[in-house]
């Protein structure tokens, strides 16, 4: 299914992702108190609480705009290594858009593509390390040409992978083996984005 | 030397009293007043992590025209000044400096304060990683 997506689509993806943050902070930061510094949820919540106020003060006319709007303001009030993490993959992917008032599916899975690679260059990490990358890596490449819940399924079987990993980024790293048999806050929270991204598409044209 | 601007820095730590006591302790080290040592600790509500606005209003401050190097401890803060810095949002010349925080701080005061160039200064705090202790 094509879809032609525009400002309000983006705008709608950045609010479901919020909601979804909202919902799921609580587990997050579950999960991040067996290998991390369990605070993943809440520093998403906080910002992605910046990212809504930051939409409705002053929505952006382009799908880059929002993308970016919502970049700076995660690198700005997250606090926390998800902060520059998901900033550049927002903002990344928001810049490879440009200035279209309107995209493709094809312009956005290759947007997408920079943003992840963009990730990947800032902390030095690749699919396989137990990171965000490995629900995002799968979920770009099941995306094709937008099929959105295609992604959402890789994306979550990503995260779920990640359970028998043991962690080579960040602070779960410095727990060697022990961080085999948890899964992956980053890998957790960035299948929400996906899934919230999948939400918005079907909600706006039916798949 | 030292007739021109001086390189600036910042110190970046996931704690704000350890940024400021790190660039309390490198100016007293280095027994010099005349380099811009500026610190950027903790997060805006006074927790532990990493708060990029005051970074780069930090970078700022420090900037005297000579450019800025900025230590990090760890994590959220190197994640944050590399994101700041490929996106333009420090001055420029601005650059992280791959280094030990308290070593690399001490040996980097030092070395701006002499008016060395900021590739000399992000060199000496470089090498302050080969300083073994035992």
């Amino acid at each position: 299914m094509r879809h032609v997506l525009d400002a309000e689509f983006f705008r709608r993806w950045m609010l479901a992702t919020a909601a979804v943050v909202d919902r799921e902070a609580a587990r997050l930061t579950e999960l991040d108190s067996a290998i991390g510094d369990a605070d993943h949820g809440a520093n998403l919540q906080r910002g992605f609480t910046a990212v809504r106020a930051a939409l409705e003060a002053e929505p952006p006319q382009t799908p880059g705009a929002v993308l970016v709007l919502a970049g700076r303001q995660l690198i700005s009030k997250v606090g926390g290594a998800s902060g520059p993490l998901y900033g550049t993959l927002l903002r990344g992917t928001g810049k490879a858009l440009g200035d279209d008032a309107e995209v493709t599916d094809a312009a956005l899975r290759a947007a997408l593509d920079e943003g992840v690679g963009a990730v990947a260059k800032l902390g030095g990490a690749a699919p396989g390390d137990k990171t965000m990358l490995d629900a995002l890596v799968p979920a770009v490449a099941a995306l094709g040409d937008g099929d959105y819940g295609a992604a959402r399924a890789a994306a979550e079987k990503g995260a779920e992978d990640t359970v028998p990993l043991q962690a080579r980024k960040g602070r779960a790293s410095y727990l060697g083996e022990r961080s085999i048999g948890h899964r992956d806050p980053g890998a957790t929270s960035s299948a929400l984005l996906v899934g919230a991204l999948a939400e918005t598409a079907e909600a706006v044209t039916g798949g | 030397m030292a007739e021109g601007p001086l390189v600036g820095l910042v110190l970046v730590s996931h704690s704000a009293a350890v940024a400021e006591s790190v660039a309390r302790m490198a100016v007293a080290l280095a027994g010099v007043d005349t380099v811009a040592v500026e610190h950027a600790g903790g997060t805006a509500d006074g927790g532990y992590g990493t708060d990029a606005d005051r970074i780069a209003a930090a970078a700022r401050t420090a900037d005297r025209g000579a450019g800025v190097g900025l230590l990090v401890d760890l994590g959220s803060a190197v994640l944050t000044v590399k994101s700041l810095v490929a996106d333009e949002e420090l001055p420029a010349g601005a650059r992280l400096l791959d280094a030990p925080f308290v070593e690399g701080a001490v040996a980097a005061v030092v070395t701006a304060s002499t008016g060395a160039d900021l590739d000399a200064v992000a060199a000496a705090a470089q090498e302050a990683y080969g300083y073994r202790k035992e």
